[in-house]
């Protein structure tokens, strides 16, 4: 028994080992040990801060809009019925199983000139693609299911016995919301925003169609560390990847303390 | 469903605008054979590989104990995470040419092997590890008193309860290597007809203003999307069918 378990415990944490800490670890040793001035210096180039201030305008827009929408289907899944439900439920897990370029690319037959959107917003003058707009679209797009998936669950566990009480002890729709309901599912709810904020900081492949990357302008962290790697400036792709790396490794601190009893075991 | 829905509409009538032919012509052009056939060879292999290995991680996780097991399990949400692209940079720098270990395989198929292993590793464990936690120990039990085997009780008894578990991780893990691009991009070198995925050959069709034949490509995808999310579904209503009407 004990040497199964030994075997066992040396085949999942060696996996483990070889596939993501190792690799991680290499890339904080040589950027710490070779070239920390240099990493440093291009994450204060312009152009870098640049990118980091569209991803995070993206962020900023993409995760309150889908932490509120997110709650508002979960409920309408789980509390109601309506025509069409099961086809809510399946375009809201859409995003997790279609590859991210498809998505850019949908985006960009929608708002591109002679899209159903584009012709519009052409003729008032207003560029979607290749501008921000294309990339929070596309970051909102990506990052949809996040919320409600974590929210779901939690709501059916529950129940809405609590609601039922408090609904008929006189209260409206909106102070069961608050009172009962939003406080029964807030962990769930925090949950799927650092989710949503991890997917939208390192989104890549969708923003990649539609920004059409111009340096300053239209390019996101993640996109930046693609061009910097192509301009053979390896210390500029490092430093930022190390900055974003740092970002993720915040977010599963977060996501361990946050993690629902039963799987955290 | 404007921000989901509308797009993915725009996106298949794109793809009958030129009709049956043509989108007959775009799909089986020799390189987006090539790529969608790589593209499913390799993600399928990695999907099972991180079903047996997840499944192993998930077994490690649940029953065993050992000092430094909650980092661990936090390690397993690593690349769900980590910015994909950064994870391609990640293991290049551990598995291409200044490998510490010798091991030069960027630009290659196995680059691509292993980069979907990166991203598809958190799926099975994820979807196991709840249901190892909820099973009930004493039937394992009661299978050892009879006189069955270990192999015999992981077979017979665990098995079964986890394999729904098991295949809705592959399922989405194989769908999530399907559609890659971030981790893949930097690693593989993009070689036509050897190392290009379907949705790196989909960004480069657009890229080459060529609609018809990324839409193609995308409609393929779009459709084992569904297909993914259908079997995923078929499974959960499997496995709850005797619950709650």
């Amino acid at each position: 028994m004990s040497v199964r378990r030994l075997g066992l415990r040396s085949v999942a944490v060696g996996y483990l080992a070889v596939i993501l800490v190792a690799p991680l670890g290499l890339v904080f040793y040589r950027t710490f040990v070779n070239s920390a001035s240099a990493a440093w210096e291009a994450l204060s180039d312009k152009d870098t801060r640049h990118a980091f201030q569209v991803t995070l305008l993206a962020v900023g827009i993409a995760v309150p809009l889908n932490t509120v929408f997110g709650v508002a289907a979960a409920l309408a899944i789980v509390r109601r019925k309506f025509p069409g439900k099961g086809l809510v439920n399946a375009f809201i897990d859409l995003p997790l199983a279609l590859s991210p370029v498809v998505v850019g690319f949908s985006l960009y037959l929608l708002y591109g000139r002679t899209g159903w959107f584009g012709t519009y917003f052409l003729r008032h003058g207003i560029q979607i693609l290749f501008a921000w707009p294309a990339i929070v679209l596309a970051t909102i797009f990506v990052s949809v299911p996040f919320v409600a998936r974590e929210v779901i669950p939690t709501l059916r566990e529950v129940g809405d016995e609590q609601e039922q009480a408090a609904r008929t002890l006189g209260a409206t729709g909106w102070q069961t919301f608050w009172r009962i309901t939003l406080p029964s599912i807030r962990w769930a709810v925090i949950y799927g925003v650092v989710l949503t904020t991890a997917r939208c900081l390192g989104e890549y492949g969708a923003v990649a169609v539609v920004s059409g990357s111009i340096q300053g302008k239209t390019e996101t962290a993640t996109l930046r560390v693609q061009e910097e790697y192509e301009n053979l400036n390896f210390a500029g792709a490092y430093g930022i990847s190390l900055a974003l790396a740092a970002i993720a490794i915040l977010v599963l601190i977060l996501m361990t303390a946050l993690r629902p009893r039963e799987t955290a075991h | 469903m404007v921000i989901v829905a509308l797009p993915i509409a725009a996106l298949v009538w794109q793809s009958k605008h030129e009709g049956w032919a043509g989108f007959w012509d775009a799909v089986s052009g020799r390189e987006a054979v090539a790529a969608l056939k790589l593209t499913l060879v390799v993600a399928a292999l990695a999907a099972l590989t991180n079903a047996i290995l997840g499944t192993v991680v998930a077994w490690v996780l649940v029953r065993d104990e050992f000092r430094g097991k909650s980092v661990v399990n936090a390690i397993i949400d690593l690349p769900f995470a980590l910015p994909t692209i950064v994870a391609g940079l990640v293991l290049l720098t551990f598995y291409g040419p200044h490998s510490p270990v010798g091991i030069h395989a960027a630009f290659t198929q196995y680059a691509l092997f292993l980069a979907l292993l990166f991203v598809t590793l958190p799926f099975v464990v994820r979807t196991v590890q709840p249901v190892l936690h909820e099973l009930d120990r004493d039937m394992e039990e009661a299978a050892r008193s009879l006189g069955a085997g270990e192999l015999t009780v992981f077979r017979r008894i665990v098995l079964p309860s986890i394999l729904p578990g098991i295949l809705s991780g592959l399922t989405m893990a194989f769908a999530r290597a399907v559609g890659e691009i971030g981790a893949v991009v930097i690693i593989t070198g993009n070689i036509p007809y050897k190392t290009e995925v379907a949705s790196v050959f989909i960004f480069n069709r657009i890229e080459s203003n060529d609609p018809t034949g990324a839409a193609a490509l995308a409609v393929v995808l779009l459709t084992i999307s569904f297909g993914v999310l259908l079997a995923v579904g078929g499974i959960r209503r499997y496995t709850t069918r005797y619950e709650r009407p």
